[in-house]
């Protein structure tokens, strides 16, 4: 945001960002186009990209003079006509937004979302190569800011390309709340007959470094030459861009804040790895790809909360919450304790008709409430456990398990019940 | 220009700043220890209209990546691109600050952080973070005010450790060292100004008492051109007194080039066409080095024909050397080098084979001439696709390019001149405002000036003038201070650092890397009576092994030796030499003094030793 008197001599010197400027102050003039404002920059600041390529900021006063020496010549993008080659698989990008589908205006330095066919597939022409690629954006949102009608209409786009000629499709999606999506997307889709797979980016697409189109490249190699149907999220198994992690998307979890490495299947090994030069090694057994009809079940209850349990976590906060929700699922300690304050709350509930799911913030291992005194109370209480499931996984089930279902206990059968890959009872040394 | 000139020259300084890293809290060090092997490649991105830089993706496609070291202390996430970087190292910014006041410059009211495009795997991220921080300061030199164009404050790349045909391996430890960029204006018009004014820009940047010091840590950039010449960049140079020797041969080779140029107008050369021919059958009994291993390689000889070139190549005496440039140009695919007819028959390819081969190409012309190339075929057509389109280049004038600096003060081709930097703003890192009271403050509290130093020096510790320009060069002057208050060991302590430093650079020891710790240490040592001044050298130039000085001491038996154990060896080689004392009398002192010093050499100082010599010979005469 501009000062007032800043707002107002711009406006009155025709100045808009793009425009090639003379900024005078204090006697001393400087040359340069029009910057947009930066969220952290002082109000009476204006920042200018001078002849050099270096941005500066400015102060201005009252008595400082702008000069519009130039305007900005609009320039036209090269759109890029969609090419079908023959005998190559169909793969459709279905774009929701993040760091993945975003790129930089190098004029303004303003991060805007890639929003054509031509934006996305421009950034990694060698992926003509492999398969006919068609993309259409759906949303284009940070994926912090996805819900779950999103989370069901794309689902339902899924579908819809998946019967109408698709091979494979991918998702370009944010990735905070990628887990979450591909988790609901998974149940949603069911036995889904082909490869659905979410992919994201740690480093944006406007640096020579990004993981973008690595991540991109793999997925689309494994859509190919998987044969394996299913949702997954492929991203970097490591550091470095030679090797890429196939993860089944109701067990993958961001696990990084920043590295290109975040995501990692928990409790069960990577379903694949693909390498650099598109070698795949699987790691399990799956579903073949076949040809399917797909079925879509997309309701979801969304009167569902996700908690962390704390020590000294307090019934009373959270009575209202519990008593209001169809359904909680509690991240708790260990084996998948709450303090015993709280198992009163809990029976309460369960009697009340909400269902009480128990997973662990220990992430790896399987809950049991058979071990210790308390954990026996939380059963008694009436909380289920779903064995290793990650706790966003159980968040997105247990809406999808609510509305779909006629009874409090048909859900919980289906809480327990493998539906995705989401759970197992054996786990082995990793 | 109206103003006569020989030759223009601006410079670019880096120099490298004594404080953590810009962007992380590691440590700014260069280490030995380092490990691992990320494998990352970069993508070359595509510009704002959509476009992408064609080389650079070609060899994105061929498969060309990057491995990246880590180092324990110099190295963290943000290094390895994984983490964001944190906010920008307050003590480079103050740096930066205190510099672009001491040359009078605009500080800019807000800094902002760019991405600068750099797709060679000398920046994991695939661009250099740097920042304008002042414009528009000046510096006196070479008797007049030379401008300052910019100051920025920057990050140094990796160092580059190994390349392979598809990969070069980087280690992290230099990456993210704060650099400061000093960029003049084109004012300097000599060799000698050129290296005035570096030294000057030098020793204020020294001046603000946060500069790292060593072979290395700080790096010139020259822009040279003469008049019908073109702008050449020789990149890090690193060697001050080298500076004159690059722009005066850089001037005698622009003024050759400028002299191939009219030579070939005046024949009305035209570019030659790349058609390159196959003559490895002419050569393939060839006994020359180069041919007969690129045969034997399955390799092939290829031919280009070069109407009108002849003589410009290599001629006039070795004055003319197109050759050589064209050369340079070819090598920058891996081949070992090309051969043209001006410098054959020599290296093994004689005359006979020179002359099947004019027939080949059907040579007739008076200036014809050839180049050819030995080596994979693919590899050979590209080096002399280059080699043509040099020699091309020399109708025109001189090319504009970067060169690289060579150990003898000569250069090296290295790429064309790059275009305008692709710059866009490092949104991870928030502007940094610079308040006025800021700038009052540092300008307030500005270190003193190089001549302030050296005068000061002067006044208060009785050294001359020339030991403490010396001092102020060598950053040494707190140092200096600190010894003579506490020791009273000024004289000592400038000789060491003028002559002493003098005698060990030209023994090739880097003196700036003994540490503040290490000299104090011997001082300290000296003043205690360790060892005796003597032994200064000979202990410096042991440390500079890295031996420290509790060590060296013992190792030269320099141990402390009191005044009784010294007289007794005395007392004993005049003993030894009794019959010669007695026949000179007091006069044997000079003829003494070489054996007793000897066997005592830094064990004592020289005055001592003349003082219980003296005394033993009167011992012995019975006086």
């Amino acid at each position: 945001m501009y000062a007032d008197f800043l707002s107002k001599k711009l406006s009155d010197a025709g100045a808009d960002e793009g425009c090639m400027l003379n900024v005078t102050v204090a006697g001393k003039t400087y040359k340069g186009v029009l910057m947009p404002h930066h969220e952290f920059s002082g109000q009476d600041i204006i920042i200018l990209k001078m002849k050099s390529g270096y941005n500066i900021g400015i102060r201005l006063d009252e008595s400082s003079q702008i000069e519009v020496v130039s305007r900005p010549v609009e320039r036209v993008k090269p759109e890029t006509a969609e090419e079908t080659k023959k005998g190559l698989k169909t793969i459709v990008l279905i774009g929701t937004g993040g760091t993945i589908a975003s790129y930089v205006d190098y004029r303004t330095g303003a991060v805007h979302p890639a929003l054509s066919t031509s934006d996305m597939i421009n950034a990694v022409p060698e992926i003509k190569e492999i398969a006919n690629i068609k993309a259409n954006v759906l949303f284009s949102i940070f994926s912090e800011n996805m819900t779950v009608p999103h989370w069901q209409q794309l689902a339902k786009a899924i579908a819809d390309e998946l019967n109408n000629g698709a091979d494979a499709v991918i998702v370009p999606h944010g990735t905070d709340t990628m887990g979450y999506t591909a988790a609901a997307v998974a149940f949603m889709l069911g036995d889904v007959s082909k490869p659905v797979i979410f992919v994201g980016a740690q480093r944006s697409s406007d640096r020579p470094s990004s993981d973008a189109s690595s991540n991109l490249m793999a997925a689309a190699r494994f859509c190919v030459n998987g044969n394996r149907a299913g949702v997954f999220v492929v991203m970097h198994d490591g550091s470095g861009d030679d090797v890429f992690a196939v993860h089944n998307g109701t067990r993958v979890r961001k696990m990084h804040t920043s590295r290109r490495d975040a995501f990692k299947s928990i409790n069960v090994p990577p379903v694949a790895l693909v390498d650099r030069a598109g070698k795949i090694t699987f790691n399990c057994d799956g579903r073949p790809v076949s040809k399917d009809r797909v079925e879509v079940r997309s309701d979801m209850c969304q009167d569902v909360v996700l908690l962390q349990f704390y020590p000294g976590m307090d019934p009373v906060l959270f009575r209202d919450i519990f008593m209001k929700s169809k359904g909680v699922v509690i991240s708790g300690s260990g084996l998948g304790h709450v303090n015993s304050n709280m198992v009163p709350l809990i029976k309460e509930a369960v009697d009340n008709g909400t269902i009480v799911v128990i997973t662990s913030q220990c992430l790896n291992g399987r809950t049991n409430l058979n071990v210790y005194n308390t954990g026996r109370d939380m059963l008694n209480a009436g909380a289920i456990t779903v064995m290793d499931m990650l706790p966003e996984t159980a968040y997105a089930k247990l809406m999808w398990a609510l509305a779909n279902t006629k009874s409090t206990e048909a859900a919980k059968g289906v809480m327990k019940t493998p539906l995705a890959g989401e759970m197992s009872d054996r786990r082995v040394m990793l | 220009m109206s103003e006569e000139y020989e030759m223009m020259c601006g410079i670019e300084i880096h120099q490298q700043l004594d404080t953590k890293k810009l962007f992380c809290d590691c440590e700014s060090n260069l280490t030995e220890e380092a490990a691992g092997g990320i494998y990352r490649r970069l993508r070359p991105t595509t510009s704002e209209m959509g476009e992408v830089d064609r080389a650079a993706l070609a060899q994105f496609m061929r498969g060309y990546g990057y491995r990246y070291q880590s180092c324990p202390c110099e190295t963290c996430l943000v290094e390895l691109d994984e983490e964001p970087p944190h906010e920008v190292n307050a003590d480079a910014l103050e740096t930066t600050l205190i510099f672009s006041e001491l040359i009078g410059a605009s500080v800019i009211d807000e800094v902002q952080f760019m991405r600068k495009i750099v797709v060679d795997g000398s920046n994991t991220s695939g661009f250099q973070r740097t920042s304008l921080v002042a414009v528009d300061g000046s510096i006196d030199a070479i008797g007049k005010k030379v401008g300052i164009l910019s100051v920025c404050l920057e990050e140094d790349a990796c160092r580059k450790i190994e390349t392979t045909a598809d990969e070069v391996t980087w280690r992290t430890d230099r990456l993210g060292i704060p650099l400061i960029e000093v960029a003049t204006a084109p004012d300097m018009r000599t060799p000698e100004e050129v290296l005035e004014v570096a030294s000057r820009i030098g020793s204020l940047l020294r001046a603000t008492k946060r500069v790292k010091r060593g072979l290395g840590t700080i790096r010139e950039d020259l822009n040279i051109s003469i008049p019908e010449g073109a702008r050449i960049e020789i990149k890090g140079v690193q060697e001050l007194r080298l500076l004159p020797d690059f722009v005066s041969n850089e001037v005698k080779r622009q003024k050759m080039l400028v002299r191939v140029r009219d030579i070939l107008r005046e024949r009305g050369t035209k570019p030659a066409a790349v058609e390159v021919v196959d003559a490895t059958e002419i050569f393939k009994d060839c006994d020359a080095k180069v041919i007969a291993a690129a045969l034997k390689d399955k390799g092939k000889v290829l031919a280009v024909r070069l109407p009108g070139f002849a003589g410009v190549m290599n001629g006039d005496n070795k004055t003319l050397r197109l050759g050589s440039e064209m050369a340079q140009y070819a090598r920058t695919v891996g081949v070992k080098g090309i051969f043209h007819s001006d410098e054959l028959p020599n290296y093994g390819i004689e005359q006979s084979y020179v002359d099947r081969l004019r027939e080949f190409l059907g040579m007739t012309g008076e200036f014809d001439a050839f180049v050819i190339c030995a080596a994979s075929e693919k590899k050979a057509t590209v080096a002399l696709e280059l080699a043509v389109k040099r020699a091309n280049a020399g109708i025109e004038g001189v090319p504009e390019e970067t060169r690289d600096p060579l150990p003898d003060g000569t250069t090296r081709y290295s790429r064309p001149l790059p275009g305008a930097a692709r710059m866009y703003p490092e949104t991870d890192v928030p502007p940094t405002p610079i308040p006025a009271a800021r700038l009052e403050r540092i300008k307030n509290n500005l270190p003193e000036f190089p001549e302030q130093i050296e005068a000061r020096l002067v006044k208060d510790y009785g050294i001359n003038a020339q030991q403490a320009h010396q001092i102020v060069r060598q950053s040494r002057d707190d140092l200096f201070c600190q010894i003579a208050s506490e020791f009273d060991l000024a004289s000592v302590a400038a000789t060491t650092f003028q002559n002493t430093f003098q005698e060990l650079e030209h023994e090739g020891i880097d003196t700036d890397l003994f540490t503040y710790d290490d000299l104090y240490a011997v001082f300290s040592g000296l003043k205690a009576g360790k060892f005796a001044k003597e032994a200064i050298p000979a202990i410096l130039k042991e440390m500079a092994k890295g031996t420290d000085l509790e060590t060296t001491v013992k190792k030269l038996g320099l141990s402390a030796v009191d005044a009784g154990e010294a007289a007794a060896i005395i007392e004993k080689i005049v003993s030894e030499r009794a019959d010669f004392v007695r026949e000179k009398g007091m006069g044997a002192i000079g003829g003494l003094m070489g054996p007793v010093m000897g066997a005592l050499r830094g064990k004592i100082d020289g005055k001592q030793a003349n003082e219980l010599l003296t005394a033993a010979i009167r011992k012995l005469l019975g006086q």
